[in-house]
Protein backbone atom coordinates (compact mmCIF):
# COMPACT_ATOMS: atom_id res chain seq x y z
CA UNK A 1 0.00 0.00 0.00
CA UNK A 2 1.15 3.54 -0.80
CA UNK A 3 2.15 5.90 1.30
CA UNK A 4 -0.84 8.66 2.24
CA UNK A 5 0.16 11.83 0.64
CA UNK A 6 -2.05 14.63 2.23
CA UNK A 7 -2.22 18.27 0.41
CA UNK A 8 -4.20 20.71 1.76
CA UNK A 9 -6.72 22.73 -0.75
CA UNK A 10 -5.59 26.39 -0.38
CA UNK A 11 -7.97 28.67 1.05
CA UNK A 12 -10.46 25.97 2.30
CA UNK A 13 -11.75 26.34 5.95
CA UNK A 14 -13.93 23.65 6.49
CA UNK A 15 -14.88 24.85 10.32
CA UNK A 16 -16.02 27.56 8.62
CA UNK A 17 -19.35 26.21 7.24
CA UNK A 18 -20.61 26.00 10.28
CA UNK A 19 -22.52 23.20 11.95
CA UNK A 20 -24.94 21.23 9.67
CA UNK A 21 -27.93 18.96 9.90
CA UNK A 22 -28.14 15.33 8.72
CA UNK A 23 -30.41 14.72 6.20
CA UNK A 24 -32.17 11.51 4.55
CA UNK A 25 -30.58 10.39 1.59
CA UNK A 26 -32.80 9.51 -1.33
CA UNK A 27 -32.19 6.62 -3.23
CA UNK A 28 -33.08 5.71 -6.83
CA UNK A 29 -35.81 5.64 -8.31
CA UNK A 30 -35.65 8.79 -7.46
CA UNK A 31 -35.91 11.12 -10.03
CA UNK A 32 -33.96 14.04 -8.71
CA UNK A 33 -30.72 11.64 -8.89
CA UNK A 34 -31.01 11.29 -12.58
CA UNK A 35 -31.47 14.89 -13.39
CA UNK A 36 -28.46 17.63 -14.35
CA UNK A 37 -27.72 19.44 -11.39
CA UNK A 38 -28.13 23.33 -11.03
CA UNK A 39 -24.87 25.18 -10.92
CA UNK A 40 -24.98 26.69 -7.80
CA UNK A 41 -23.40 30.49 -6.33
CA UNK A 42 -20.67 28.81 -3.98
CA UNK A 43 -21.49 32.35 -1.93
CA UNK A 44 -24.27 31.90 -1.35
CA UNK A 45 -25.68 31.44 2.36
CA UNK A 46 -27.62 28.67 1.39
CA UNK A 47 -25.38 26.98 -0.65
CA UNK A 48 -22.72 27.35 2.43
CA UNK A 49 -25.42 25.72 4.88
CA UNK A 50 -26.17 23.08 2.12
CA UNK A 51 -22.57 22.02 2.33
CA UNK A 52 -22.28 22.19 6.02
CA UNK A 53 -25.34 19.25 5.75
CA UNK A 54 -23.57 17.49 3.09
CA UNK A 55 -20.35 16.82 5.87
CA UNK A 56 -22.75 16.32 8.79
CA UNK A 57 -24.88 13.58 6.32
CA UNK A 58 -21.86 11.81 5.13
CA UNK A 59 -20.16 11.91 8.81
CA UNK A 60 -23.05 10.01 10.49
CA UNK A 61 -23.41 7.55 7.43
CA UNK A 62 -20.60 4.46 7.99
CA UNK A 63 -18.22 4.30 5.49
CA UNK A 64 -19.64 7.01 3.57
CA UNK A 65 -16.47 8.37 1.39
CA UNK A 66 -18.31 11.24 -0.26
CA UNK A 67 -22.16 12.36 -0.92
CA UNK A 68 -23.44 15.03 -3.71
CA UNK A 69 -26.41 17.15 -2.91
CA UNK A 70 -29.08 15.68 -5.27
CA UNK A 71 -28.32 12.52 -2.83
CA UNK A 72 -30.27 14.81 -0.18
CA UNK A 73 -32.89 15.63 -2.55
CA UNK A 74 -31.65 19.13 -3.94
CA UNK A 75 -30.68 19.05 -7.57
CA UNK A 76 -27.57 20.94 -7.47
CA UNK A 77 -23.79 20.44 -8.82
CA UNK A 78 -22.49 20.03 -5.00
CA UNK A 79 -21.12 17.29 -3.30
CA UNK A 80 -18.34 16.44 -0.39
CA UNK A 81 -15.90 14.25 -0.27
CA UNK A 82 -13.62 12.21 2.23
CA UNK A 83 -11.48 9.29 1.54
CA UNK A 84 -8.57 10.08 4.66
CA UNK A 85 -9.69 6.83 6.17
CA UNK A 86 -9.82 4.56 2.63
CA UNK A 87 -6.85 1.91 1.84
CA UNK A 88 -7.22 2.45 -1.20
CA UNK A 89 -6.28 6.34 -0.75
CA UNK A 90 -2.94 7.47 -1.64
CA UNK A 91 -3.64 10.93 -2.52
CA UNK A 92 -5.79 12.65 -0.03
CA UNK A 93 -7.21 16.17 0.44
CA UNK A 94 -8.94 15.45 3.67
CA UNK A 95 -13.14 16.48 3.84
CA UNK A 96 -14.18 18.91 0.91
CA UNK A 97 -17.24 20.56 -0.64
CA UNK A 98 -16.66 21.36 -4.30
CA UNK A 99 -19.58 23.27 -5.92
CA UNK A 100 -19.99 23.24 -10.16
CA UNK A 101 -16.90 20.62 -10.49
CA UNK A 102 -15.63 19.16 -13.69
CA UNK A 103 -12.97 17.01 -14.82
CA UNK A 104 -10.62 18.26 -16.67
CA UNK A 105 -7.98 15.80 -17.14
CA UNK A 106 -8.57 12.44 -16.72
CA UNK A 107 -6.03 9.34 -17.13
CA UNK A 108 -4.88 5.97 -16.00
CA UNK A 109 -8.17 4.05 -16.73
CA UNK A 110 -8.87 1.08 -14.09
CA UNK A 111 -11.98 -1.05 -13.23
CA UNK A 112 -13.36 -0.58 -9.53
CA UNK A 113 -16.14 -2.16 -7.79
CA UNK A 114 -17.96 1.07 -6.64
CA UNK A 115 -21.41 1.30 -4.18
CA UNK A 116 -23.53 4.00 -3.16
CA UNK A 117 -25.70 4.97 -0.66
CA UNK A 118 -28.46 5.65 -2.74
CA UNK A 119 -28.09 2.71 -4.47
CA UNK A 120 -28.08 0.39 -1.11
CA UNK A 121 -28.60 -2.93 -2.46
CA UNK A 122 -26.27 -3.43 -5.08
CA UNK A 123 -22.21 -2.65 -6.44
CA UNK A 124 -20.59 -2.49 -9.46
CA UNK A 125 -17.75 -2.70 -11.77
CA UNK A 126 -17.38 0.89 -13.37
CA UNK A 127 -14.07 1.42 -15.11
CA UNK A 128 -13.17 5.32 -13.82
CA UNK A 129 -9.42 7.33 -14.45
CA UNK A 130 -7.01 6.59 -11.79
CA UNK A 131 -5.77 10.39 -12.00
CA UNK A 132 -7.47 13.05 -12.39
CA UNK A 133 -7.58 17.12 -12.19
CA UNK A 134 -10.85 18.86 -10.84
CA UNK A 135 -11.49 22.62 -10.95
CA UNK A 136 -14.43 23.78 -8.78
CA UNK A 137 -15.43 26.12 -6.25
CA UNK A 138 -14.93 26.38 -2.83
CA UNK A 139 -18.20 27.01 -0.59
CA UNK A 140 -18.30 30.37 1.44
CA UNK A 141 -15.63 32.14 -0.52
CA UNK A 142 -16.66 30.99 -3.77
CA UNK A 143 -12.35 30.63 -4.88
CA UNK A 144 -11.70 28.95 -8.02
CA UNK A 145 -9.55 25.97 -7.47
CA UNK A 146 -8.01 23.07 -9.79
CA UNK A 147 -7.33 20.00 -7.26
CA UNK A 148 -5.06 16.85 -8.76
CA UNK A 149 -5.83 13.95 -7.09
CA UNK A 150 -5.33 9.90 -8.06
CA UNK A 151 -6.22 6.50 -6.78
CA UNK A 152 -9.57 6.36 -4.60
CA UNK A 153 -10.17 10.29 -4.32
CA UNK A 154 -9.99 9.98 -8.31
CA UNK A 155 -12.65 7.54 -8.24
CA UNK A 156 -14.52 9.50 -5.67
CA UNK A 157 -14.66 12.76 -7.14
CA UNK A 158 -15.88 11.16 -10.58
CA UNK A 159 -18.55 9.14 -8.86
CA UNK A 160 -19.44 12.49 -6.98
CA UNK A 161 -19.41 14.49 -10.20
CA UNK A 162 -21.79 12.54 -12.02
CA UNK A 163 -24.26 12.48 -9.30
CA UNK A 164 -23.98 16.16 -10.12
CA UNK A 165 -25.11 15.56 -13.81
CA UNK A 166 -27.58 13.25 -13.17
CA UNK A 167 -25.73 9.90 -13.46
CA UNK A 168 -25.28 6.87 -11.21
CA UNK A 169 -22.61 4.17 -11.34
CA UNK A 170 -25.38 2.10 -12.99
CA UNK A 171 -25.36 3.85 -16.11
CA UNK A 172 -21.30 3.07 -16.34
CA UNK A 173 -20.96 -0.47 -15.09
CA UNK A 174 -18.45 -2.36 -17.53
CA UNK A 175 -20.64 -5.33 -18.63
CA UNK A 176 -24.20 -7.15 -18.09
CA UNK A 177 -22.68 -8.82 -15.42
CA UNK A 178 -20.88 -6.58 -13.53
CA UNK A 179 -23.63 -5.94 -11.57
CA UNK A 180 -23.59 -7.25 -7.74
CA UNK A 181 -25.86 -7.87 -4.98
CA UNK A 182 -24.57 -6.25 -2.25
CA UNK A 183 -22.90 -8.76 0.58
CA UNK A 184 -21.66 -6.22 3.15
CA UNK A 185 -23.05 -3.38 4.80
CA UNK A 186 -21.31 -0.94 7.06
CA UNK B 1 -25.77 -33.33 -35.52
CA UNK B 2 -22.14 -33.44 -34.33
CA UNK B 3 -18.89 -31.38 -33.97
CA UNK B 4 -15.29 -31.83 -34.67
CA UNK B 5 -14.96 -34.62 -31.91
CA UNK B 6 -18.01 -36.61 -33.44
CA UNK B 7 -20.08 -36.22 -30.49
CA UNK B 8 -23.82 -34.90 -30.46
CA UNK B 9 -24.21 -31.39 -29.19
CA UNK B 10 -26.93 -30.82 -26.54
CA UNK B 11 -28.03 -27.91 -24.72
CA UNK B 12 -28.84 -28.78 -21.27
CA UNK B 13 -30.93 -26.73 -19.49
CA UNK B 14 -31.07 -27.40 -15.08
CA UNK B 15 -33.75 -24.95 -13.32
CA UNK B 16 -34.72 -24.59 -9.63
CA UNK B 17 -34.47 -24.38 -5.53
CA UNK B 18 -30.70 -23.59 -5.45
CA UNK B 19 -29.00 -26.21 -2.59
CA UNK B 20 -25.40 -27.05 -2.50
CA UNK B 21 -23.83 -29.43 -4.90
CA UNK B 22 -26.25 -28.96 -8.43
CA UNK B 23 -23.12 -28.10 -10.48
CA UNK B 24 -21.33 -30.90 -9.32
CA UNK B 25 -23.87 -33.71 -9.73
CA UNK B 26 -24.87 -32.09 -13.11
CA UNK B 27 -20.74 -32.10 -14.40
CA UNK B 28 -20.49 -35.59 -12.58
CA UNK B 29 -23.25 -37.27 -14.41
CA UNK B 30 -22.25 -35.58 -17.44
CA UNK B 31 -18.51 -36.76 -17.48
CA UNK B 32 -19.76 -40.78 -16.28
CA UNK B 33 -21.53 -40.34 -20.26
CA UNK B 34 -18.01 -38.87 -21.18
CA UNK B 35 -20.09 -35.59 -22.74
CA UNK B 36 -17.75 -33.06 -22.61
CA UNK B 37 -18.84 -29.65 -21.37
CA UNK B 38 -17.93 -26.77 -23.49
CA UNK B 39 -19.92 -23.21 -22.65
CA UNK B 40 -22.09 -22.96 -19.62
CA UNK B 41 -23.52 -19.83 -17.76
CA UNK B 42 -25.03 -20.22 -13.65
CA UNK B 43 -26.45 -17.93 -11.86
CA UNK B 44 -29.19 -17.59 -9.07
CA UNK B 45 -32.40 -15.73 -10.49
CA UNK B 46 -33.94 -14.94 -6.73
CA UNK B 47 -32.46 -17.40 -5.20
CA UNK B 48 -33.33 -20.03 -7.87
CA UNK B 49 -30.84 -21.96 -9.39
CA UNK B 50 -30.41 -21.73 -13.08
CA UNK B 51 -27.80 -23.32 -15.61
CA UNK B 52 -27.71 -23.20 -19.28
CA UNK B 53 -24.76 -25.77 -20.89
CA UNK B 54 -23.63 -26.70 -23.90
CA UNK B 55 -22.06 -30.26 -24.30
CA UNK B 56 -20.51 -32.84 -26.85
CA UNK B 57 -21.48 -36.11 -25.67
CA UNK B 58 -21.04 -39.38 -27.60
CA UNK B 59 -24.96 -39.85 -26.47
CA UNK B 60 -28.06 -38.78 -27.40
CA UNK B 61 -30.17 -36.38 -26.06
CA UNK B 62 -33.00 -38.87 -24.88
CA UNK B 63 -29.60 -40.70 -22.88
CA UNK B 64 -28.14 -37.83 -21.90
CA UNK B 65 -31.59 -36.61 -20.15
CA UNK B 66 -31.81 -40.16 -18.63
CA UNK B 67 -28.62 -39.82 -16.77
CA UNK B 68 -29.55 -36.62 -15.33
CA UNK B 69 -33.21 -37.45 -13.70
CA UNK B 70 -32.22 -38.38 -10.48
CA UNK B 71 -31.43 -34.84 -10.18
CA UNK B 72 -35.08 -33.78 -11.04
CA UNK B 73 -36.39 -36.87 -8.76
CA UNK B 74 -37.97 -35.30 -5.94
CA UNK B 75 -39.70 -32.84 -8.20
CA UNK B 76 -37.52 -29.91 -7.44
CA UNK B 77 -35.18 -28.92 -10.10
CA UNK B 78 -36.23 -29.26 -14.02
CA UNK B 79 -33.61 -30.60 -16.42
CA UNK B 80 -34.27 -30.44 -20.51
CA UNK B 81 -31.86 -31.52 -23.06
CA UNK B 82 -31.96 -31.38 -26.59
CA UNK B 83 -29.67 -31.53 -29.36
CA UNK B 84 -28.67 -28.14 -31.61
CA UNK B 85 -26.82 -27.22 -34.42
CA UNK B 86 -23.31 -27.14 -34.83
CA UNK B 87 -21.51 -23.58 -33.60
CA UNK B 88 -23.39 -20.51 -35.67
CA UNK B 89 -20.85 -18.07 -36.96
CA UNK B 90 -20.26 -15.37 -34.84
CA UNK B 91 -23.12 -12.63 -35.27
CA UNK B 92 -21.27 -10.68 -38.38
CA UNK B 93 -20.72 -7.06 -38.02
CA UNK B 94 -21.88 -4.86 -35.70
CA UNK B 95 -20.15 -2.72 -32.48
CA UNK B 96 -19.85 -3.57 -29.41
CA UNK B 97 -22.07 -1.59 -27.05
CA UNK B 98 -23.36 -1.19 -23.10
CA UNK B 99 -27.01 -0.67 -22.27
CA UNK B 100 -27.97 0.75 -18.95
CA UNK B 101 -31.52 1.43 -17.60
CA UNK B 102 -33.00 1.81 -14.62
CA UNK B 103 -35.96 3.41 -13.17
CA UNK B 104 -39.12 2.33 -11.07
CA UNK B 105 -40.41 -1.23 -11.64
CA UNK B 106 -43.21 -1.18 -14.27
CA UNK B 107 -44.87 -3.73 -17.12
CA UNK B 108 -42.80 -3.89 -19.80
CA UNK B 109 -39.31 -2.06 -19.78
CA UNK B 110 -37.49 -4.89 -21.32
CA UNK B 111 -39.76 -5.72 -23.91
CA UNK B 112 -40.15 -1.47 -24.81
CA UNK B 113 -35.88 -1.25 -24.53
CA UNK B 114 -35.10 -4.18 -26.55
CA UNK B 115 -37.44 -3.50 -29.30
CA UNK B 116 -35.95 -0.62 -30.18
CA UNK B 117 -33.01 -2.53 -29.98
CA UNK B 118 -34.18 -4.75 -32.44
CA UNK B 119 -35.91 -2.50 -34.78
CA UNK B 120 -32.34 -0.97 -35.55
CA UNK B 121 -30.62 -4.19 -36.03
CA UNK B 122 -28.92 -4.09 -32.70
CA UNK B 123 -28.40 -7.85 -31.06
CA UNK B 124 -28.65 -8.48 -27.49
CA UNK B 125 -25.34 -10.75 -26.59
CA UNK B 126 -25.51 -10.48 -23.09
CA UNK B 127 -28.17 -9.28 -20.50
CA UNK B 128 -29.35 -9.31 -17.09
CA UNK B 129 -32.01 -7.68 -15.17
CA UNK B 130 -32.56 -6.77 -11.71
CA UNK B 131 -35.51 -5.97 -9.31
CA UNK B 132 -34.06 -4.53 -6.16
CA UNK B 133 -37.03 -2.88 -3.95
CA UNK B 134 -38.65 -0.68 -5.98
CA UNK B 135 -35.54 -0.31 -8.47
CA UNK B 136 -35.38 -2.23 -11.98
CA UNK B 137 -32.02 -2.18 -13.34
CA UNK B 138 -31.27 -3.82 -17.22
CA UNK B 139 -27.94 -3.69 -18.38
CA UNK B 140 -27.23 -5.19 -21.59
CA UNK B 141 -24.33 -6.16 -24.11
CA UNK B 142 -25.56 -5.28 -27.87
CA UNK B 143 -23.67 -5.30 -31.09
CA UNK B 144 -24.63 -2.52 -33.10
CA UNK B 145 -24.62 -2.28 -37.08
CA UNK B 146 -22.44 1.02 -38.08
CA UNK B 147 -23.80 4.22 -38.28
CA UNK B 148 -26.92 3.18 -35.86
CA UNK B 149 -25.67 4.48 -32.56
CA UNK B 150 -26.78 7.92 -32.73
CA UNK B 151 -30.52 7.49 -33.90
CA UNK B 152 -30.81 4.92 -31.55
CA UNK B 153 -29.58 7.40 -28.88
CA UNK B 154 -32.30 8.78 -29.64
CA UNK B 155 -34.93 6.40 -30.13
CA UNK B 156 -34.55 5.18 -26.66
CA UNK B 157 -34.52 8.45 -25.19
CA UNK B 158 -37.91 8.82 -26.01
CA UNK B 159 -39.20 5.18 -25.19
CA UNK B 160 -37.23 5.90 -21.50
CA UNK B 161 -39.13 9.28 -21.45
CA UNK B 162 -42.42 7.45 -22.29
CA UNK B 163 -41.55 4.99 -19.45
CA UNK B 164 -40.14 6.96 -16.79
CA UNK B 165 -36.92 5.40 -16.65
CA UNK B 166 -33.27 6.36 -17.40
CA UNK B 167 -31.44 5.02 -20.10
CA UNK B 168 -27.22 4.74 -20.83
CA UNK B 169 -26.24 4.00 -24.01
CA UNK B 170 -22.06 3.94 -24.83
CA UNK B 171 -19.29 2.08 -26.15
CA UNK B 172 -17.86 -1.39 -24.52
CA UNK B 173 -13.89 -0.43 -25.47
CA UNK B 174 -12.30 -3.64 -24.65
CA UNK B 175 -7.81 -3.17 -24.97
CA UNK B 176 -7.04 -5.78 -27.32
CA UNK B 177 -3.55 -7.13 -25.69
Amino acid sequence: MSELNEVAIEGWDLAALGEGRVLPVVTAPDHVLSRVGDPVDPTDPAVVALAADLVATMRVSPGCVGLAAPQVGVGVQLFVVNVVEHPKAVTVHGTFVLANAVVVEASRWRPGREGCMSVPDLTGDVKRAGRVVVSGELPGSGRKVTITTDAFEARALQHEIDHCNGLLFLDKVSGAHAIYQRKVYL
Amino acid sequence: MTNSSGGAELAVTVIGPDRTGIVADVAEALARLGANLTDSTMTRLRGHFAMTLICSAPASAAEVEAALRPLSADGQLLVTVRAVGPDEPPHNGGLPYLLSVHGADRLGIVAAVTRVVADMGGNVTDLSTRLVGPLYLLVAEVDLPEGVPAELTARLAKVAEELGVEVNLRPAGADVL
